[in-house]
């Protein structure tokens, strides 16, 4: 399970990895030059100026005796200043390529697991969606990607850093001194150790932590997207509390990782800096005893500094390992969830034939059925209106149409192909609905009747609003069609937002068309412009209406009655009338308005 | 893309924008004299290990005595100690700092954010709030504390070599800072490119908050219009943004270090040529130049570490703006000073002066628009009695629901007034109001959590029985009980594993809990099928009695028992009275509903 986290960086880090590799080598060589300027310093100190032999590597003295040797040098000291600079030119050069490198290669990752993010969630299944603690899955697309992100970016390279120092101030020190060098890295393994068993512990601690920040984000995008229900009952105060409650919690986690990590550092830290006392105090020992020079001590202190510098960092990269593995979980744990299936080498049937229904049974829950024994049959082209009471199953019922969900037992046929085996995206594609509860995004009136259809030229849009009786109004706003809606659509009103979204389905031209209760919110006037457009424009469109409303439904060619999840009547409108049942109950409710009307007509 | 205007920043450095941070910083003063106390510990033992080793050279070394070299041991031992102490008390400091902070910004944050108003979210992404709220929230703890950490430790540790410096050679000194004042300007001259350049990578990433956001909760829409792909393209538009901007950021960074390194090592240079050639004429010693030079690199160390914070501090103040402006906006409806005194704030309210609200409701000459220039409404004046039904009828986007928002003062009339009892209500709390209130909103919205938690969301202190009575009133019950857990299922967020009916069933339980004197349904039936309407028809009229309503609803039976019924067309009144009186009157209201009886007429004419 762990390894995999780290196995999916690896793999989202293609096209990245030359990208690091160069960073890397950048930062060892970074590294490597950084050992020299001490060795600069600590020739020119001791041999140059002062009268030790030359005690560094051959090649170097060789360089020292072609500049001229140590009087020339020791006239010309700034050759030695000189030496410095360039040195650090150098270190500053590969510093930059080490700079720009890894940032490139850590954004190009970062933005691979964005993107692989935001395009796994915009597939997962339908339910999924409905299930989904937005705020939870935000922070992991955001704050989960930064963890990681900072942690390719900072410390992946560091680790190069590190190792390469390791090995050369290593290198260096044993050409100087064995004696010393095992004095030197005596603490090392020690702290190794203790990093790696103190980081596989705080591990859940991390992971505490982040999980709180995700139900902190999630309380928070509630209270956002809910806020007008928040002040429409005075519950600020309620709501403060709320959050206040996970802001505490997670604070608290992180005072408790913030001990931890102090007991951590400073204990490393003791260990690392006790280590360079007992080098101080044993190499003052033995270059008292003349066992080692002067020079060999102040490198062996510079070095040392070198040395312990990556073992601490080793222990930092080794924290920040832990936590970007809890972060690489919670964003696997949503690229895991398995994607809805495409079907995509389904069949591409005609979609004007006959939908027929035979017996289908369908549950969200287990052993809770929402449908029961559906069947009906529809002709290519017929408009299906559907009545029923609340809950019923209404919704369920066309959502089965677009492969929203599957059914779980009978089939359903469009044009005698089985829906399950046809291509979900075809069928997406030919069978348009306005969902009951539609989403505006924060775009212009323009994009978002234009949303599924991108190369829509202005006639069309402006066609599909008028067929919703919606293009005079928005041609009436300042900004026309260019009106931006406020996000999902609150900056219009409520029959605005229908129309408009039914606008966006009209314009596709499917065959099979669905509209869920996409009228209750107009007046019985608009309602009526509607219908008739629609008649007009869509001949030859296998159209399905639900509707509380009998005059919205009953010119209807067949009307399917629903409760409780079955079908109780289907007929036309005047079969429905002639019979006993849910329907003339319905419309004799609706009708006695109208008997009551009809009355004042007449006393009028 | 979102074509919704992020904020844009631009002014270079905003002394405004630090002193507003000193205000959260302030509460930790104790903890930060605390830090900088550790912290110079820390850094005045840094400065006494190089005078340990110049010691020990020039004690032990040199005069080849080794006799006090365990007691040097054993300071050193000591030194060690007390470094590791310093180094667990500034993470710690330091971490709480952070984490004090960041809760505290947070906390100011979430409280604004409840008392803005409706406009500020109509204009404002979710996403991007929390952007702000999330990550730039941290980003600017963990720098202010951090940095905090590093700058007092630099500076301790540059102003402890500067000061042995000086007073070793204080002209060797000068000599070897001479590259300070280029370093200076060089730092100005990065500070605004890298700011320039985190501003916009804080702003890209606002929106791509904005886009996961509205991506999820748009995602089933998406679904149905087989639009993944295109949302993808414009995603991956704003990731490349990103990229592109984070890595000049980076690069830009990557740039300023290495100039100041190089620029040091030369300070480092000087040093060692001037120093050297002083060695050789004999006018420095030579334990005197290894420790000079030791102090010119303790200085120069931490000048790339402050070139580091001067970086990261642009990235913290891009964060902050965007925080900090959040905060800083004014609400467009606030109580004045003198009502907040009375009635308390939405935090703190002061329940015992509230006056008991009776419903008479006075619409006087109220003229509003949302956005200048587009009136919704102009010169409305309604006179309520309390205890009267209103219904409101129309077109849609004739200004129902605007009606309704201006009561409840969710907006405020641009021109004229409103009285509640005869008073303006800006003389009273906007809490006093709304908490009198019950308002079932035209989409309805439900919480995560259970239906119970959900219904009770009206009346907090409200008992399982009278949560039950309110479902039972909406005729909710019976769908409530059919489910496996009753009332204690959950509905999912924003009440998604519901039908929409279930939902106005829930919500409107959910206002008629909370017992308000005045009731706006806007719409609440609209998805609700004819029998159950019909059922709970009448448990609605015995409810409204004595209280004031307002009902907004397109179905002739919603709204025909109504005392009055208003017809409202662009913004204006058209007509008014009783039902009986409207049909006869002939006009808008008559046209409106005999409309759909003269079609049913003709059908079943044309039909027979
Ligand atoms: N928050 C807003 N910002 C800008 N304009 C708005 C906002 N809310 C509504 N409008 C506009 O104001 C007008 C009146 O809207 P309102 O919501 O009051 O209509 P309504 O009568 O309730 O209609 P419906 O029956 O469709 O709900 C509409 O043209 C609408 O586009
Ligand atoms: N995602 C879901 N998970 C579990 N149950 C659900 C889910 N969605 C809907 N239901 C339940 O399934 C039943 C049918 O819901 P559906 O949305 O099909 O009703 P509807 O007939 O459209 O009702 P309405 O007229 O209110 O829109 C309801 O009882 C509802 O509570
Ligand atoms: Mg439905
Ligand atoms: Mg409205």
């Amino acid at each position: 399970m762990e390894d995999k986290n780290w196995g999916y960086l690896w793999k989202v880090s293609k096209g990245n990895r030359m990208l690091y590799v160069g960073a890397i080598i950048s930062m060892a060589l970074t590294a490597v030059l950084s050992l020299l300027p001490p060795l600069v310093i600590s020739i020119t100190v001791d041999s140059i100026i002062g009268d030790e032999p030359f005690t560094a590597s051959p090649i170097v003295v060789s360089m020292i005796h072609r500049l001229g040797g140590k009087s020339v040098l020791a006239q010309n000291l700034w050759i030695c200043g000189l030496a410095l600079v360039i040195l650090n030119i150098f270190i500053g050069l590969f510093n930059f390529t080490r700079g720009k490198w890894s940032a490139q290669a850590a954004e190009g990752i970062a933005r691979n697991i964005r993107n692989n993010l935001y395009d796994h969630l915009q597939r997962l299944p339908y339910d999924e969606h409905v299930k989904a603690e937005t705020g939870d899955l935000i922070q992991r697309c955001t704050s989960d990607v930064e963890t990681t992100r900072r942690f390719l970016a900072m410390q992946l390279v560091e680790m190069g850093r590190a190792i390469v120092l390791l090995a050369a101030s290593l290198y260096f020190m044993l050409s100087l001194s064995v004696k010393m060098t095992f004095v030197s890295i005596a603490v090392i393994p020690i702290i190794f150790l203790f990093s790696f068993i103190f980081f596989s512990k705080i591990k859940k601690a991390f992971k505490e932590a982040d999980e709180a920040e995700g139900r902190l984000s999630t309380v928070l995008q509630e209270n956002l997207t809910g806020i007008r229900v928040v002040r429409a009952f005075g519950r600020q105060a309620y709501e403060a509390r709320k959050f206040d409650e996970k802001n505490t919690e997670y604070t608290n986690l992180w005072y408790r990782l913030n001990t931890i990590m102090a007991l951590y550092w400073s204990s490393s830290d003791l260990l690392a800096m006790g280590q360079i006392g007992a080098v101080l105090v044993l190499g003052v020992y033995w270059a008292a005893l003349g066992e080692i020079t002067l020079g060999t001590l102040m490198a062996f202190m510079s070095y040392e500094w070198m040395l312990l510098w990556p073992v601490r960092q080793l222990g930092r990269i080794l924290s920040d390992m832990g936590r970007t593995q809890v972060s690489l979980g919670r964003i696997k744990e949503i690229l895991e969830k398995p994607l809805e299936d495409m079907n995509e080498d389904g069949l591409t049937p005609p979609m004007d034939g006959d939908i027929e229904f035979r017996n289908v049974y369908f549950e969200y829950e287990q052993g809770k059925p929402v449908l029961k024994d559906v069947s009906f049959k529809v002709k290519g082209g017929q408009t299906v209106a559907i009545l029923g009471s609340t809950g019923s199953g209404k919704s369920s019922l066309v959502h089965l149409l677009q492969g929203l969900y599957d059914y779980n037992k009978g089939s359903v046929t469009i044009g005698g192909v089985e829906l399950r085996d046809i291509d979900k995206r075809y069928l997406r594609r030919q069978v348009g609905i306005v969902l009951q509860e539609p989403f505006l995004f924060s775009k212009t009136i323009k994009e978002n009747i234009a949303l599924a259809k991108l190369d829509a030229s202005d006639k069309e849009i402006y066609k599909a609003a008028s067929i919703a009786a919606v293009h005079d109004v928005i041609k009436e706003f300042e900004r026309g069609y260019d009106t931006t809606v406020g996000e999902r659509g609150v900056t219009l009103s409520g029959g605005q937002k229908q129309r408009v979204a039914m606008a966006r389905t009209l314009i596709l031209d499917s065959s099979i068309l669905i509209f869920d209760d996409s009228l209750s919110a107009v007046d019985t006037e608009t309602d009526n412009a509607i219908r008739q457009a629609l008649s007009e424009h869509s001949k030859g469109v296998t159209t399905f209406i639900i509707s509380h409303r009998i005059t919205t439904i009953s010119q209807a060619d067949i009307i399917l009655v629903m409760e409780d999840g079955r079908i109780v009547q289907s007929g036309t409108h005047e079969e429905l009338l002639s019979q006993e049942g849910m329907y003339r109950r319905i419309w004799s409710i609706q009708n006695a308005l109208e008997e009551e009307l009809e009355k004042n007509l007449a006393l009028s | 893309m979102s074509a919704l205007k992020e904020q844009e920043y631009s002014k270079s450095i905003d002394f405004g924008l630090w002193k507003d941070l000193f205000k959260y910083i302030k509460p930790y003063r104790n903890r930060i004299i605390a830090l900088i106390v550790v912290m110079m510990g820390s850094g005045g033992i840094d400065v006494i290990f190089p005078l340990m080793n110049r010691y020990a050279i020039d004690n032990f070394i040199v005069t080849g005595r080794l006799d006090k070299l365990w007691v040097f041991a054993g300071i050193y031992a000591g030194l060690v100690a007390l470094q590791a102490i310093n180094v667990y008390f500034f993470i710690y400091f330091a971490g709480r700092i952070e984490m004090s902070l960041s809760y505290d910004i947070r906390k100011a944050g979430f409280k604004r954010l409840q008392e803005l108003s409706f406009s500020y979210y109509d204009k404002t992404s979710v996403g991007w709030l929390m952007a702000r709220m999330t990550s730039d929230v941290e980003r600017l703890g963990a720098t202010i504390a951090w940095s905090l950490v590093d700058l007092t430790w630099g500076g301790t540790a540059m102003v402890g070599g500067l000061i042995a410096m000086l007073y070793m050679n204080w002209k060797l000194a000068l000599i070897s800072l001479a590259v300070v004042p280029f370093l200076g300007v060089i730092s100005i001259y990065f500070q605004k490119r890298i700011l320039g350049s985190y501003r916009i990578v804080r702003r890209t990433n606002s929106r791509i908050t904005g886009a996961f956001n509205e991506g999820i909760m748009g995602a089933k829409t998406t679904k149905t219009l087989v639009r993944e792909e295109e949302n993808l393209k414009e995603f991956k538009a704003l990731t490349g943004e990103m990229h592109t901007s984070s890595v000049r950021a980076a690069v830009f960074s990557s740039i300023y270090f290495p100039i100041v390194i190089a620029m040091g090592s030369i300070g480092t240079a000087l040093a060692l040529w001037f120093g050297g050639r002083g060695v050789l004429l004999q006018t420095i010693g030579f334990g005197t130049l290894s420790a000079f030079i030791s102090y010119v690199t303790q200085f120069f160390g931490p000048i790339n570490e402050l070139a580091r914070i001067i970086a990261e501090f642009q990235n913290a103040q891009a964060s902050a703006e965007r925080v900090m402006a959040m905060i800083n906006t004014e609400p467009d409806i606030v109580d004045r000073p003198e009502v907040i005194e009375k009635y308390g704030t939405e935090f703190e309210p002061r329940h015992d002066n509230w006056e008991e609200i009776k419903g008479d409701i006075t619409f006087k000459d109220v003229s509003f628009s949302y956005k200048e220039g587009e009136e919704v409404l102009e010169n409305f004046s309604l006179d309520v009695k309390r205890g009267e039904s209103i219904a409101l009828v129309g077109e849609t986007g004739s200004g129902k629901s605007t009606i309704v928002n201006l009561l409840c003062r969710f907006y405020e009339p641009v021109e004229g007034l409103i009285l509640i009892d005869g008073v303006d209500y800006r003389e009273r709390s906007q809490l006093w109001l709304q908490s009198n209130i019950g308002y079932v909103l035209q989409s309805p919205h439900l919480f995560s959590g259970t239906i119970r938690d959900n219904i009770r969301y009206g009346r907090l202190d409200a008992t399982d029985e009278e949560v039950i009575e309110a479902a039972k009133l909406v005729n909710a019950h019976d769908f409530i009980m059919k489910m496996e857990d009753g009332y204690d299922s959950e509905v999912g967020e924003g009440g998604s594993m519901l039908s929409t009916g279930e939902k106005q069933l829930i919500s409107f339980a959910r206002a008629i809990l909370a017992d308000p004197r005045i009731l706006v349904l806007d719409e609440a039936t609209s998805s609700i099928d004819t029998e159950t309407e019909q059922m709970i028809q009448y448990a609605i009229n015995k409810l409204l009695e004595g209280r004031t309503s307002f009902i907004i609803a397109h179905r002739l039976s919603t709204i025909r028992s109504a005392d009055r019924i208003l017809v409202i067309k662009d913004g204006q009144m058209i007509e008014e009275g009783n039902h009986r009186e409207l049909m006869k009157q002939g006009g808008y209201y008559y046209r409106l509903y005999t409309n759909q009886f003269r079609e049913e007429q003709e059908l079943s004419i044309l039909k027979v």
